[in-house]
């Protein structure tokens, strides 16, 4: 019989207050117990709605019953099937706007909690099974993946597990993208990124760091070393300003620096050589997943005050409700409907505050959100000594600016078919944000996936 | 991991180090940078590439001890192994259609200055070389700028070479002497390159700068490398380093380099007292 509770297992999370104050995982993760009773939710409905809102394709139904029936390493299995990410994707997906939307539970009450049960599958098999991976003998053919972000590591362990040789080169000293230097330790421990690389490395696939190719190597050149096909999944690039007064002040920061400097390079640690500005009163501007990670690393950093300074109003904003709501748990300010204007620096050339306009909401836009208008006279300065920008990135231009066959939109994305990631040049296909502009991890990995199917294809065709 | 296989010092407070890098070696070009980490824990810092030698796959950095890491690197010796080292970062020097110019370096700049004006004198190019210092002591490099240039000219802010005087004195007064460039290089502190460019600009001389603001990436991510020039930002890990000196807001570019000063000196308090097996009282 089915747990037709309408409600799902609450998942264990530290108290806002405590967690505020560290960088430990928010989330603590299923029991056992807790796992079993929610996969029981599961109506194991035949049309399996919700496989059709994930874009890696996991066999949802049948992972779930396999931890309902408390087979806790089968159903990890079954998820590894499809994604070579599991821990990544049952913390940061937004299950709420793929599979679990889909969920027929979700008519009445809410769905079942898909992405707790899927983290608590991978979290168990990581914590109490010491597994070997068969290799897939090799075809022979060689693959180059540039970039080790999500797209990279989902293209990579597709291609490995169907006999390709396959070599991810990074540009960083360490490999993940953007799991190892953007998403903060609290939503994402940068130890289980490490063990789901390390099972691909496992299942074979190379990892090489420190190579910028583009610089160190070109695309062209990759061939000539003998790769069959060539995806590039180089994410997000640089950092967007606002192009308002005051931006190049001491104190602030893109969100990619102060994220970076915390994750990657571990400055929330005492003895970190890399350096961070510890600010008292700090504004993020921005709506996003981004801008909520840096509030709050901010926020953990010891900050007094910290403001999130957004346009539109929180339903537009395009943060993950559940981001938004553990943000102001956490005591994090959100002004809305306020526009900085310009950065205020004292004599020095420090921020000692940020100018904002109130605004109100117009008419749709191209985007189909209601487009904010400021109002008039209505500037006012709120006192910060930092000021964190989050609304985006711009593609990184090391690898279009050195391979000029590469074709590229007006804002410098790689143009990719859909379905397939081929780009304008043959052999070579790309994915994730280096295509689409900032997106989610689960899009960026679904890309990858589709690629390799296709660099599959496009390398037997040639045959 | 990236071996050192020859360590010179250059003077005191310089060292030299050629470090076995085959991909980078290979790419390098003056005017590039790489990126390294000593170990594990270090943070990420970027070196200009002072030569480079693609036959044995080694890259040189020259480097003055002014940081925790510098410092550190500084005790690392021949045989040693440094975790990281990526590139070749940042734009290449472009020289085409150049006849005469004149290279300056100030100070550590010297050594970044070097490969161009090799790199010009390699070219056919005529080159003034103008390398300033603060006293006779800290020179480096004499022998080898001697061997890349025309005409080599070094003064010291002390005087204490025989030769007193500013970089831009020096090219102030060749300029006024009626020698004529078809560029100016300037490589060292922010403060001097914004002299010299001030020098060069009624003669309306072309001025490239290689510019050194902080960076954590230096790969076209992070942004905390972007500096104003001709009222736009610019990202100096991918834009730059050299831009065209006339157009360069230095005044912003020295605010931002003290960013972390205070960090800095804490930085190397911690490394002193681990030197020396102190505890923190």
């Amino acid at each position: 019989m089915p747990n037709m509770s309408l409600k799902k297992v609450p998942m264990p999370e530290q108290d806002p207050n405590v967690r505020n104050k560290n960088f430990e995982e928010v989330a603590l993760g299923y029991t056992e117990e807790m796992a079993i009773e929610e996969a029981k939710r599961c109506l194991n409905c035949k049309h399996k709605p919700c496989v059709s809102g994930c874009p890696v394709n996991v066999q949802i139904p049948e992972f779930i019953s396999l931890i309902a029936q408390g087979k806790f390493e089968e159903a990890y299995d079954k998820i590894l099937e499809t994604n070579s990410l599991p821990a990544v994707c049952g913390r940061v997906c937004p299950q709420e706007t793929q599979c679990e939307q889909k969920c027929v539970r979700g008519i009445k009450g809410e769905p079942v909690a898909i992405g707790r049960l899927e983290r608590f599958a991978a979290d168990w098999a990581i914590k109490n099974s010491e597994r070997t991976f068969e290799k897939v003998p090799s075809n022979g053919k060689k693959v180059a993946i540039i970039g080790s972000g999500p797209a990279g590591l989902s293209c990579a362990g597709d291609l490995v597990k169907l006999g390709y040789e396959v070599t991810i080169f990074e540009a960083f000293h360490l490999a993940g993208g953007v799991l190892v230097y953007g998403i903060p330790e609290f939503r994402l421990p940068k130890s289980l990124v490490q063990k789901e690389i390390n099972v691909l490395l496992k299942q074979g696939v190379k990892i090489h760091t420190n190579m910028v190719i583009g610089k160190v190597l070109t695309i062209d050149e990759l061939f000539e070393e003998g790769f069959d096909a060539v995806f590039i999944g180089s994410g997000a690039g640089l950092p967007s300003f606002m192009n308002i007064p005051g931006e190049n002040l001491n104190g602030v920061y893109s969100a990619n620096e102060f994220l970076t400097r915390i994750n990657l390079m571990k400055a929330y640690k005492k003895d970190a050589e890399t350096p961070i500005m510890r600010g008292n009163s700090i504004a993020v501007v921005g709506g996003g997943n981004v801008a909520m990670d840096a509030a709050r690393c901010a926020k953990r950093l010891g900050a007094e005050t910290v403001y999130i300074i957004y346009r539109r109003s929180e339903a537009e904003m395009p943060a993950r409700l559940e981001e938004i709501h553990h943000a102001k748990e956490e005591g994090i300010i959100f002004k809305l409907l306020t526009n900085p204007t310009r950065i205020l620096g004292d004599d020095k050339g420090w921020v000692k505050g940020i100018e904002c306009v109130d605004m109100e909401l117009g008419e749709p836009d191209a985007s189909g959100r209601r487009r904010p208008i400021a109002k008039e006279g209505s500037e006012h300065v709120i006192d910060v000594d930092t000021v964190i920008i989050a609304i985006g990135t711009s593609p990184n231009p090391l690898i279009r600016s050195t391979t000029p066959d590469l074709a590229t939109n007006k804002w410098g994305c790689i143009v990719a078919d859909e379905q397939t990631g081929q780009t304008s040049k043959e052999g070579v296909f790309a994915g994730g944000d280096a295509v689409t502009g900032a997106a989610t991890v689960i899009l960026a990995m679904g890309a990858g996936k589709k690629a390799a199917k296709a660099i599959d294809e496009y390398i037997k065709s040639k045959k | 991991m990236y071996k050192i296989v020859r360590k010179e010092v250059l003077n005191p407070q310089v060292k030299l180090f050629e470090i076995e890098a085959p991909y980078v070696a290979r790419k390098a070009e003056p005017g590039q940078f790489i990126i390294l980490r000593i170990d594990e824990d270090g943070e990420r810092v970027p070196f200009t590439i002072a030569d480079y030698d693609r036959e044995k796959g080694t890259v040189t950095i020259i480097f003055q001890e002014v940081g925790a890491t510098t410092i550190r690197l500084g005790q690392m010796n021949e045989g040693d192994y440094l975790a990281d080292f990526a590139g070749p970062l940042g734009v290449a020097s472009h020289f085409e259609g150049v006849k005469k110019a004149a290279v300056i370096g100030g100070g550590l700049g010297v050594a970044i200055a070097y490969p161009q004006a090799k790199k010009l004198h390699g070219m056919g190019v005529e080159v003034d070389f103008i390398a300033g210092f603060r006293n006779k002591d800290i020179i480096i490099l004499e022998k080898e700028m001697a061997a890349v240039s025309d005409r080599l000219f070094i003064t010291t802010d002390d005087g204490s070479n025989g030769n007193k005087g500013f970089v831009s004195d020096v090219l102030k007064k060749l300029l006024d002497e009626g020698n004529k460039y078809d560029v100016v290089i300037a490589i060292g502190p922010p403060i001097m390159m914004k002299v010299v460019s001030e020098v060069t600009r009624p003669y309306g001389i072309k001025t490239i700068v290689s510019l050194n603001p902080i960076m954590v990436d230096g790969t076209g991510m992070c942004g905390g490398c972007r500096v104003t020039v001709g009222g736009k930002i610019k990202f100096a890990c991918v834009d730059g380093p050299d831009f065209d000196g006339h157009q360069v807001d230095f005044d912003e570019l020295i605010r931002r380099l003290s960013l972390y000063k205070k960090d800095e000196q804490a930085s190397i308090e911690r490394h002193k007292c681990r030197l020396e097996g102190r505890t923190n009282a």
